[in-house]
């Protein structure tokens, strides 16, 4: 899913889950619109008990394909959203809090690698940074700011250009971004 | 230190219940919170923080954000009143900020040369479940709360707490964890915001968020909305100068 209304499943695990996604879309309806729409997790534990009101015609059909819990996670870093990570479970029940955090972790990863897609992204997505003490990730996202009006590009552009950088000068993002809002560093349109 | 009228009270009340709103957001909400609290009590400053699934303390909101007391916030999740109202699911109040290098040898001297005298704050918690915490800080000589101001301090805390699981109007654990979710990444926003403003508008990071902040008050938007406004419209973002 993308801001422009590109929509489209990316992979799935199997013919099931395919199947599960492809639904979402023909039915225009189901947790992961929502999570889309509302920017943040949609979790389901239990098919069983959600209201049928909620999604009308999604939760029949699902259920029928044996479906019995649905947790979707937005691939997103603030403003920037690429699509859903949506993981399914064939019985009742919630996520435990590792779980939770390993379905958390996989999708910064996965939004870190679709934003930058020429690296090896198990080396360090912004995950790393989010771990770190909050006063650098909050200057991660400024900086990201920052470049995005001094490139004249999009958001995510902006992102993908400080870790070219980084990565090109042997530096941590997090240093560059230090330098970036302590204004140190200016990227400029014609060198990048 | 609470010289509030019944009436202001009861309209804070009123609005901290009112999330049936369509599109809420917990950043919005807990904006608000913080400056409702800060007009209350004439705090120096009011933050909120709110507990990660991790159960790291992470900074939601504050009256201000200016480096040094987004610093103060962040470093209560090793030491400071936060953290100890966190996980006592206690008040922690009146605490004078001079006498209190022993208790929190990092966090009080940076308080102090923040300016500021005094530190109280109230766990966010509804039933066993305690999900974040309220913090206050005082800058004047007798700040202190009475009994009946930390009971009413508790329990506009307690009100937010119920405000903010209810909003879906389901009780159930995934709640806590999508708003939590929600929340972070509307930070992300404002972040990425105040960067933007800073660059357009050749000013500090600091200095940026008032100037979202105050765009927001003026227009009578909320903030959230604001900074994504700021990150996608060439127009709100020159614009924010200019209220």
């Amino acid at each position: 899913m993308t801001e422009n209304g590109t929509r489209g499943v990316y992979a799935a695990s199997d013919p099931l889950t395919e199947r599960m996604e492809e639904l979402q879309f023909v039915l225009g309806e189901g947790p992961c619109w929502d999570a889309f729409a509302l920017r943040r997790p949609v979790l389901v534990p239990d098919l069983g008990s959600e209201s049928p009101g909620r999604w009308p015609m999604y939760l029949p059909t699902a259920w029928d394909g044996g479906i019995r819990a649905v947790f979707s996670f937005p691939l997103q870093m603030g403003a920037v959203r690429l699509g859903v990570l949506d993981v399914f479970r064939k019985r009742p029940g919630s996520l435990i809090s590792a779980e939770l955090g390993t379905a958390l972790a996989f999708a910064e990863v996965t939004t870190t690698a679709l934003l930058d897609q020429h690296e090896d992204a198990t080396t360090g997505g912004f995950g790393d940074v989010l771990a770190d003490a909050g006063d650098y990730r909050a200057q991660m996202f400024q900086a990201q700011g920052m470049v995005m009006v001094q490139l004249g590009v999009s958001l995510g552009e902006a992102m993908v250009q400080m870790r070219a950088y980084a990565f090109a000068h042997g530096r941590r993002l997090e240093e560059v971004a230090h330098d970036v809002v302590a204004r140190r560093l200016q990227f400029d349109r014609d060198s990048s | 230190m609470i010289t509030v009228s019944a009436q202001q009270l009861a309209a804070a009340f009123v609005e901290i219940a009112d999330t049936l709103v369509d599109e809420f957001n917990v950043v919005d909400y807990m904006h608000m919170l913080t400056e409702r609290v800060a007009g209350l009590t004439e705090a120096a400053a009011v933050g909120m923080l709110l507990a990660g699934h991790h159960g790291r303390l992470e900074f939601i909101a504050g009256t201000d954000e200016n480096v040094t007391l987004v610093e103060l916030f962040v470093l209560q999740n090793e030491e400071g009143p936060c953290l100890e109202a966190f996980r006592t699911g206690e008040p922690v109040v009146n605490v004078d900020l001079g006498d209190a290098a022993a208790r929190w040898p990092r966090f009080a001297p940076l308080a102090v040369g923040a300016g500021f005298q005094s530190v109280h704050a109230f766990p966010m918690r509804l039933r066993q479940q305690v999900i974040g915490a309220l913090n206050v800080f005082g800058d004047a000589a007798g700040d202190d709360f009475a009994t009946g101001d930390v009971a009413i301090m508790q329990a506009l805390a307690d009100a937010a707490t119920i405000g903010l699981l209810q909003e879906r109007a389901v009780t159930r654990s995934e709640a806590v964890s999508e708003q939590l979710q929600a929340a972070l990444n509307s930070r992300i926003v404002i972040e990425q915001a105040k960067g933007a403003a800073a660059q357009m508008h050749n000013v500090s990071v600091d200095e940026a968020f008032t100037l979202i902040r105050d765009y927001a008050r003026h227009h009578n938007r909320r903030l959230t909305e604001v900074a994504h406004a700021v990150i996608t419209d060439r127009q709100t973002l020159g614009q924010l100068r200019a209220p």
